[in-house]
């Protein structure tokens, strides 16, 4: 089997304690997905497997076998850019950077799982059918990506906008 | 610090005193301030698209041939000796390279630490680093492992095994304060200051508060992990790629530590994940250095998350006593700051709490005093507004006490008790516009909305209150900052110097600067930065990266006009004209009073057949802090709620009115004041360092149980400023990069009295002192 | 970490094949397991990775959900039965963690998960007896903000950090269980020990069983339900406390209610006693404080933790009288 990442398929590691995170940053050096803490508490390592998001520290890559990865490398380049990433530029979203890579990944799960009618603890009625978006809709399910620069107005702003636009 | 220190100082300013302003660096205002182009523009950062889509390289993502990983191993005793290791498992384990401990690492001496009078020294303690066997806190570095992979070296330093004999501890803050020493500077001022008597007139004032207010351990907590990829060349050439805020004195530091030339050692840092203060440099440096230079290979050193806790200081925790009287119309007649801060002798960062308020009320009397607490800890460092960030919970939390005693409004007790010069040396203000700040933010917070009785606003279950208070920040510009600047026939420029880029917008902002002091087009600038080898710019620290950069670029640009006047010679449209006669614009040079006669960029270069030219220059000495007080302030505003049923607070609005000199890129300054203010709201709310005064351990060093804000607690917030310009710094621009975190702690503070009726003089408020 | 083997199950069978006591341990989504690997605290030889068995969430024969062992606690939170019928349950594992976190997390390991007591945690420098029985426990006397006041023993102060575990006891869930002689299915109020003396045993899983899955009875009571956690960000932090309840009133009197505790107990706190001091009495504020009162009885804090005492209590009262306000 193999580990499709970003479309192109990798073997996985010999050695199974190697995380997910360690094999896209130092085997495969696709540095974009960030370490923060390797404990599971930043979000920072965030990445998409089969179109969910999971935070790569904790994942063994042998875990994710035979499935489909997706980084920030392969949501879009800097001729290309995803409307998140975009959006992120637009709005200042970040300042050091460090933790826009998860933050990016962790906004695109987020508004497919809203697509989706997933409620959140900041969701009123969970019964309801359909989401309605707001600040703290979007702040609630991003809050497991920390960030300590500050950037949370315009990361929150970046989100919305593009979670508009795709409604609109 | 030392008395010698203070007499430089206070014989530079009394000489400086005589000196009329307008000989001084900024005795003209900067002629940018009132011609403005790109600066003062709303730009995206430059590094935008790299930082979205994962390619802005960081320390550790350096990628090498032969890398090899390093592992650090902590002492879990506080004090005491290593009595014995065996490293035989560590050493069996597959993939290991190298097991390093005291006995095996080569003589090195610790960084000079870093002090006022040596602006290129960078440490943060004066401990040995793996040379002995002795243990003077616990976490201490007492071995490290080099291993084929970064999971080989981990497992490898787990089976490391060190016997102890412990030895007693000091790590009761309560228990050592009776020890406490008294030094006699603090920073760049007197430690103890007195003018009159402050304890009589207190003792005979018409309203008065004493309280004493306590701030707990906080860490920096950058996201990225503190890292080191280093690669010798040879013995005798160094390359580190690093995570720091200071490159080009953690440059030379390495070569003075190892014992190598200067230009022999190249530190690369263009992108940090955060520093705030903790990205300088510590022990890890210093034993990946030697580890590669050990191991003949390059070498990864990135801490885990629970070694930065470990070996990274934090802030201190302070203990503050700030009493203020004031007569019958609420003028202060006492201001009395003092207190307690913990550092280490072999620490250099005091946390100088009382130094803002000494610029921030007039009184008729004053009495600062901070007194050092010697506990066995990894040295405190500085993190954002030290000092200020704690300081003003204290003495503006005391403020807001005293105005609810007197019946005033707060905003109007501070108003009648702003100073018109400097307090404590009656030095003049550059500018100081915190009145405008105050009444410019009150109205759009919507300050008259507040009820002055406590616990009057309800929702619900939710109490509602608000607060506010002040901020400030001293204005520094760094001696030695250097830039390098080419300009070429093409028409574009090169600026180049050794800074760093954590977040600030440093390359941007220097960008739309050169752009408008070289009358070209921003797309024609470049800014390279991040290697020790260009020209040498101070550490990243004090908001004062963006004035000190413009200074160097201002001399930069002098020298370069100069030059190219030279080169145009007597056939240009120029000729005759001096330095002083000219001015950079519209891509070339043009003469002050008669803008018809100008001559490109291109065309002197041209004919002087030259393809490029380069100048290096440092900026002026600093002497306009000499000459006057300089100060940052702000105006903070914070609505709040606060949970009848669990003591849950939940800020709903924060505003921060700034007066901070020229603002050069609005988008940028907004995000670094909001970043400012969120941190003063982990400080206000959740953040604490876990120290374990039983052990002497920290007890919570993982992002998990150090709780900084997460999205959910940050509400939308607002800034704005009075954008009024410094004419005594370049661009008239003052820093930003601290201030918004400073007045955050008490606002918030002050709106939970206001809603509750309950004063909290401990922080963080949790939700338990509220129940 | 030490170094172990990896085997992917691809049966119950291959699950079954666990040998604890040859360090054999289950891995599903890996988000508290790995975590206390890299921290030294466990160190299995073999991890046999159960997260890609059974996660299907169904309709049960009795008219109530069975929810096999591997279903993601995202998959579980978001699942229109859960909603609708169990929406204390949604909002108890929406309460947790992070949203990455909750996709890994499976509801079987959210179960097995151990206590984020920071002592246990510090592995290299504090003394614990549920890490290593007999050493001692550096939390007494330590930070405790976290730990429990109710059910300690001297031994062990420390809490279960899992929300959806308070719920499921709240509403009387069943664990079905597998082992190599067979399967049984124990109540999720008792699949949680408290410390006692033996603190390092925290669950009544025998040597080589498995969850295989949860069932929900038919819960009419859970109707009207909800959790509420108090914590100290807004998001994304454990509990100091929550509550788990749901209430059924009829004509004015409690038909039926349900309360459990989290933050404030070695295991998910199922407050029977408070139960029973409500049912059949009228839906008051008198009756939702006795019966707070009777959900803290007993309570021994530490110095550092005595607060949630009265915050648990405030909590209770707030929980139930908002359920009781949404039913007139």
């Amino acid at each position: 089997m193999a580990i499709v990442v970003n479309g192109t398929r990798v073997a996985p590691p010999d050695d199974p304690r190697v995380s997910l995170l360690d094999l896209l940053r130092d085997r495969l050096h696709l540095s974009g997905t960030k370490i923060g803490c390797n404990q599971g508490a930043c979000g920072a390592c965030t990445v998409l497997v089969d179109g969910k998001r999971v935070l790569s520290c904790l994942t063994l890559a042998a875990q994710v076998d035979g499935r489909s990865v997706v980084t920030i490398e392969g949501l879009g380049s800097a001729d290309d850019l995803h409307p998140l990433q975009a959006a992120f530029i637009e709005h200042d979203g970040f300042q050091c950077g460090y933790c826009t890579a998860g933050q990016i990944c962790a906004a695109t799960a987020m508004l497919e799982e809203i697509a989706a009618g997933m409620p959140s603890y900041v969701t009123e009625d969970l019964g309801a059918d359909g989401i309605a978006i707001s600040r703290d809709e979007i702040r609630e399910r991003m809050s497991g990506n920390l960030c300590r620069c500050g950037a949370h107005n315009g990361i929150v702003d970046a989100i919305l906008q593009v979670a508009t636009e795709k409604v609109a | 610090m030392s008395n010698l220190q203070n007499m430089i100082i206070s014989s530079v300013r009394t000489a400086i005193g005589w000196v009329p302003g307008q000989w001084l660096p900024g005795g003209k205002p900067d002629p940018l301030i009132t011609r403005r182009g790109a600066v003062g523009r709303q730009a995206s950062r430059l590094d935008g698209p790299a930082k979205v889509t994962g390619t802005a390289r960081f320390a550790a993502e350096v990628a090498i041939e032969g890398l090899c990983y390093a592992s650090l191993v902590h002492s879990p005793v506080t004090r005491g000796r290593i009595t014995g290791i065996d490293s035989s498992a560590a050493e069996r384990a597959p993939g290991v390279v190298r097991v390093i401990t005291h006995r095996s690492m080569p003589r090195v001496a610790s960084p000079a630490l870093m002090s006022m009078a040596d602006m290129g020294a960078v440490g943060n303690s004066s401990l040995p680093i793996l040379q002995d066997d002795e243990i003077h806190y616990n976490g201490q570095i007492v071995a490290a492992v080099v291993a084929e992979t970064q999971e080989q070296a981990d497992h490898a330093a787990s089976l490391l095994r060190i016997d102890y004999a412990e030895a007693n501890a000091a790590t009761r803050f309560e228990d050592a304060k009776s020890a406490a020493r008294t030094m006699p500077s603090l920073l760049f001022d007197t430690n103890h200051r007195k003018v009159g008597d402050a304890e009589r007139e207190l003792a005979r004032s018409a309203h008065r508060v004493d309280e004493t207010y306590r701030t707990p351990w906080q860490s920096h907590n950058a996201i990225e992990l503190h890292a080191v990829t280093v690669a010798w060349d040879g013995d005798d050439r160094l390359t580190v790629h690093d995570a720091t805020q200071m490159i080009a004195p953690s440059a030379a530091a390495l070569a003075r530590i190892f014992d190598l030339k200067r230009d022999n050692v190249r530190v690369l840092s263009p992108f940090v994940g955060g520093g705030f203060g903790g990205k300088g440099m510590w022990d890890h440096q210093i034993v990946a250095v030697a580890a590669a230079r050990m191991v003949g290979r390059p070498l990864r050193l990135m801490l885990s998350r629970e070694s930065v806790y470990r070996i990274i200081g934090g802030r201190s925790p302070t203990e503050q006593r700030v009493a203020i009287g004031a007569d019958a119309d609420g003028r202060f007649t006492s201001l009395i700051h003092t207190g307690y801060s913990v550092m280490p002798g072999y620490g250099a960062s005091p946390e100088a709490f009382t130094l803002g308020t000494r610029a921030l009320y007039q009184a008729k009397s004053f009495e600062f005093v901070q007194r050092h607490v010697e506990l066995a800890v990894v040295a405190n460092t500085f993190m954002r507004a030290p000092g200020e960030a704690v300081g003003t919970f204290a003495v503006e939390s005391a403020v807001d006490e005293l105005a609810h005693g007197m019946g005033v409004d707060p905003i109007e007790l501070r108003l009648r008790n702003l100073p018109e010069r400097h307090p404590i040396t009656n030095v003049a203000f550059s500018q100081h516009a915190l009145r405008q700040a105050y009444e410019d933010g009150a109205r759009r917070f919507g300050w008259e909305r507040r009820q002055r009785e406590p616990g009057a606003r309800r929702d619900g279950e939710w109490r509602i209150g608000m607060g506010c208070a002040s901020g400030s920040f001293p204005y520094a510009r760094m001696p030695g900052a250097a830039v390098g600047l080419t300009m070429r026939r093409d028409g574009t420029a090169t600026v180049a110097c050794s800074a760093q880029e954590m977040g600030m917008g440093t390359s941007t902002v220097q960008v739309q600067h050169a752009a408008d002091r070289l009358g070209l087009p921003v797309e024609a600038i470049a800014f390279e930065m991040g290697d020790s080898g260009l020209p040498a710019a101070p550490m990243a620290g004090g908001s004062s990266q963006t004035v000190s950069i413009a200074g160097a670029i201002i001399a930069a640009a002098e020298k370069l006009t100069t030059e190219l006047l030279r080169l145009a010679g007597n056939d240009s449209p120029l000729a005759g004209l001096r330095t002083g006669d000219v001015r950079l614009e519209r891509e070339g040079i043009a003469s002050a009073t008669d803008p018809s006669r100008h001559e490109s960029f291109r065309s002197i270069l041209s004919r002087a057949n030259r393809d490029e030219i380069t100048v290096q220059a440092a900026g002026t000495p600093p002497l306009e802090l000499f000459k006057y007080a300089m100060h940052s302030t702000s105006a903070m505003f914070c609505e709040l709620r606060v949970s009848d049923v669990t003591g849950e607070v939940r800020v709903d609005r924060l505003l921060g009115s700034f007066d901070c000199g020229a603002i050069l890129n609005p988008k940028m300054a907004a995000s670094q004041f909001r970043g400012g203010m969120i941190m003063g709201l982990g400080l206000a709310l959740t953040e604490e360092t876990l120290f374990d005064e039983r052990s002497g351990r920290i007890m919570n060093p993982t992002l998990a149980d150090y709780h900084i804000p997460a999205h959910l607690d940050v509400p939308e917030i607002e800034v704005m400023w009075t954008g009024i310009p410094d004419p005594r710094s370049p661009l008239g621009a003052r820093g930003i990069g601290e201030i918004g975190i400073t007045g955050v702690g008490a606002a918030i503070a002050n709106a939970v009295f206001n809603a509750t009726g309950k004063r909290v003089r401990d922080l963080p408020i949790t939700l338990d002192r509220l129940l | 970490m030490t170094p172990f083997s990896y085997l992917r199950a691809r049966s119950l069978d291959d699950a079954l094949a666990i040998d604890p006591s040859r360090g054999d341990r289950l891995l599903g989504g890996g988000t508290n397991l790995i975590d206390l690997m890299r921290k030294g605290v466990e160190q299995p030889s073999r991890l046999i990775d159960v997260s890609g068995l059974s996660e299907g969430i169904e309709p049960s024969d009795s008219g109530g959900i069975v929810i096999a062992a591997a279903a993601r606690n995202s998959a579980v939170a978001a699942h229109p039965l859960v909603r609708t019928r169990y929406p204390m349950l949604s909002r108890a594992i929406l309460a947790g963690a992070s949203a990455q976190i909750r996709n890994m997390a499976t509801v079987g390991g959210n179960l097995m998960q151990r206590t984020r007591c920071l002592y246990f945690a510090d592995a290299a420098g504090s003394r614990c007896n549920k890490r290593d029985p007999g050493s001692g426990c550096d939390a007494i006397g330590g930070f405790t903000r976290y730990h429990a006041i109710l059910g300690t023993s001297p031994s062990c102060i420390a809490t279960h950090p899992s929300d959806m575990a308070v719920a499921l006891s709240a509403l009387d869930a069943r664990i079905h269980l597998a082992g190599t002689g067979g399967g049984r299915t124990v109540p999720a109020a008792d699949f949680h020990l408290l410390p006692g003396d033996h603190p390092d045993r925290e669950t009544l899983l025998a040597p080589g069983e498995v969850i295989v899955a949860v069932e929900l009875p038919p819960t009419p009571a859970a109707l009207k339900s909800t959790y509420r956690k108090v914590r100290d960000r807004a998001s994304y932090a454990f509990a100091l406390v929550s509550v788990g309840a749901a209430l059924m009133v009829e004509e004015g009197r409690i038909e039926d209610v349900r309360i459990a505790l989290g933050g404030v107990a070695p295991k998910p706190w199922r407050a029977f006693g408070a139960e029973t001091a409500l049912r059949g009495r009228p839906a008051t504020a008198d009756a939702f404080a006795a019966a707070a009162d009777a959900a803290l009885e007993g309570a021994a804090p530490q110095p550092g933790n005595a607060f949630k005492i009265e915050l648990a209590r405030r909590t209770l009262i707030s929980v139930l009288s908002g359920l009781a306000e949404d039913l007139r």
